[in-house]
């Protein structure tokens, strides 16, 4: 595949790539029996920017428990979501949802859902908006899951939905490994979500979801497919979970070599590698913007902690409209 | 007055509120084949037939309201609403306030329960007490046509998803109903029968039977006085206390079993603000805490019927009574 002509796009993906691994790597940091615990998306980095770098802004996300990367890559302000996971009230949701249910309606991220399979379940609910005339013309609904939502009934329940009533779904299958502690080929009998999907009949494509080159033009292509047919489409990124389900984790249920090999194969490094040999980024400006995201996530976690914790008040305020 | 049906009172309510507000979009397993003339009159894309899954059906009404659309989803029997628990009740529950308030949840899930139709426990479970149980939903059970469409209309028009739990016994009994855009305000009881001696609570199918049961006290030379809850969350403790304080005496009638259940709650809430004015302990007259059987029998016996509520609160009222 060509690599992508615009070398402004290619370093501000691989920067984007970055500022996520620097966000889940400094609140790992920070994890402990009294801190914040996250689910990080270390090792998944491409597949957020790949994606959500495609979408348009009348296009919907919706996210699950590992949210991080999709938020950045949309243009999330680090500082309030690195608040909202500490539970500060100038977070997202004002510190009620911590780290597992993260939603910005003004960037188009919605109902996240910590629920595995929850957020299937909606998905088909705000493309029917969309096609009803309550969102944006022409916008798209797309959502991140893993292969352990595809072990939920829900999600064949939502694709047939999806095809049935031509609902405008991009569903992203972030395939990395990793069900929670348990591995993914102890309940699956195939190595693809896609392979049990097909018999729904929605197109579907597996992509290494590694190559953050390769994910963004598969989902450029998705988005188009949707755009012009009205239907869903499936899309599986083949990735890993490089760090625990939830911080802090140990690992110790991980092998080493598995864990070596993926990291071999890590994103950022991937690509940082491809774009210094191509000539599209020297060493002096890699250095420069690793300086720069770390003075994001510095700024990032100085605006959280200096943010107030939400008044008692609160306690009972947004439970009915 | 128009005489309708219970089900007619629904059917008027969901065309009027459809032809009011082009948000409203109703969609279920057989909501198109069902409802012909709601499909003939708003079109495919607003009446629609689904697959028999709930959870993607509950999860689709939540996705759209929370984007604009005020979804109605016929999830038809109580018991299949927990297929669709997690849509209702971790979704459209909670995501408003998981959300510090970024959406909001203008749905209305309809779902039949109640003895009569000889179904069984996988048809027939009163569980409305579930959902009182969780955060952010409402619950309404009403017991007459024309409440049935009012409380259907002010459902379809609240901001929040509203579980309207229909007792299938009812489904054919006709009953006055107004013309006009009357709505039945969410989380406001009725006195519909009025008493001095004893205060008789209760929802749904058995506020008939309460009413029974008043005439049966009225000739025993007891004045019940009898309250419809009919929305069950919220509550409107402020008319069972002002009752209860009128008459010193309360009886909490459900078809529902008895623990945790609605009349627990109402037992509690009595006992919290009106001990003083209790001339006898707060009683609960309801189902059995056993699956429904099919049989018409074992189905009417658990059912709180007439005589046992009137047997319930005469023996309050002689308790109280009785010389010191």
């Amino acid at each position: 595949m060509p690599p992508l002509d615009d070398p402004v796009l290619r370093v501000s993906l691989l920067e984007t790539m970055m500022l996520i691994r620097a966000h889940e790597e400094r609140l790992a940091s920070l994890a402990s029996p009294t801190a914040p615990g996250t689910c990080t998306a270390v090792g998944q980095e491409a597949a957020a920017v790949g994606v959500v770098r495609a979408l348009q802004a009348r296009d919907r996300i919706l996210t699950n428990h590992r949210s991080a990367g999709h938020l950045l890559a949309r243009g999330a302000d680090a500082g309030r979501l690195m608040a909202e996971v500490m539970g500060r009230a100038d977070g997202y949701c004002k510190g009620k949802s911590g780290s597992l249910h993260v939603s910005a309606s003004e960037l188009g991220v919605v109902l996240t859902s910590t629920i595995v399979g929850g957020e299937l379940s909606l998905a088909t609910g705000v493309a029917l908006a969309q096609t009803m005339g309550q969102l944006p013309e022409g916008g798209l609904t797309a959502v991140f899951f893993g292969d352990g939502a595809a072990c939920e009934g829900i999600f064949h329940e939502s694709i047939n939905l999806a095809v049935m009533w031509r609902l405008p779904v991009l569903y992203v299958c972030e395939n990395n490994q990793w069900q929670a502690f348990v591995r993914r080929d102890e309940t699956m009998p195939v190595q693809h979500v896609a392979q049990w999907v097909q018999g729904h009949g929605i197109v579907t494509k597996v992509v290494d979801g590694n190559d953050v080159e390769a994910v963004h033009r598969a989902a450029l292509e998705a988005a188009e497919y949707i755009r012009s047919t009205g239907r869903p489409c499936f899309l599986e990124l083949t990735t890993y979970r490089q760090r625990g389900h939830f911080e802090p984790d140990d690992q110790a249920y991980v092998e080493a070599d598995e864990l070596a090999a993926w990291k071999r194969r890590d994103p950022i490094g991937l690509y940082t590698e491809r774009l210094l040999a191509a000539g599209v980024l020297t060493a002096g400006e890699l250095s420069h913007l690793q300086q720069r995201v770390t003075a994001v996530i510095d700024a990032a976690l100085d605006f959280a902690q200096n943010s107030p914790w939400p008044d008692q008040h609160e306690l009972t305020t947004d439970v009915y409209a | 007055m128009q005489q309708l049906t219970v089900l007619e009172a629904v059917d008027q309510a969901l065309a009027e509120e459809m032809r009011r507000d082009p948000r409203v979009l109703m969609f279920g397993e057989g909501a198109a084949t069902k409802r012909q003339a709601l499909l003939k009159e708003f079109g495919a894309a607003r009446v629609r037939n689904t697959p028999l899954a709930e959870g993607i059906i509950a999860g689709t009404a939540a996705g759209a309201a929370a984007m604009g659309l005020r979804p109605v989803v016929d999830l038809l029997f109580a018991p299949f609403l927990t297929l669709a628990m997690d849509a209702i009740v971790n979704s459209a529950g909670k995501l408003r306030y998981l959300s510090g308030g970024q959406f909001s949840f203008p749905m209305v899930v309809l779902t039949m329960t109640g003895a009569g139709w000889g179904v069984g426990a996988q048809h027939n479970h009163n569980l409305e007490a579930m959902f009182v149980h969780a955060p952010g939903l409402k619950v309404v059970m009403p017991s007459s046509a024309a409440d049935f469409k009012g409380l259907l209309k002010a459902a379809i028009r609240d901001d929040n998803p509203v579980m309207f739990f229909m007792d299938l016994a009812l489904a054919h009994v006709p009953g006055p109903v107004p013309q006009d855009e009357r709505l039945v305000p969410l989380g406001k009881a009725a006195v519909v029968h009025g008493g001095s001696d004893v205060t008789l609570v209760s929802y749904g199918k058995t506020v008939g039977h309460c009413l029974q049961a008043a005439r049966l006290l009225q000739a025993q030379g007891v004045s019940a006085e009898v309250v419809d809850l009919r929305s069950l969350k919220p509550i409107d403790h402020a008319t069972v206390l002002a009752s209860v304080r009128k008459t010193g005496h309360a009886v909490v009638v459900h078809e529902a079993g008895p623990m945790c259940g609605v009349g627990a709650e109402v037992a509690a809430v009595v006992a919290e603000q009106a001990f003083d004015a209790l001339r006898a302990p707060v009683r609960r007259v309801t189902g059995p805490d056993a699956p429904a059987a099919a049989s018409w029998v074992l189905e009417q016996a658990a059912v709180p019927q007439a005589e046992a509520i009137a047997a319930a609160a005469a023996h309050s009222v002689r308790r109280s009574a009785l010389p010191a």
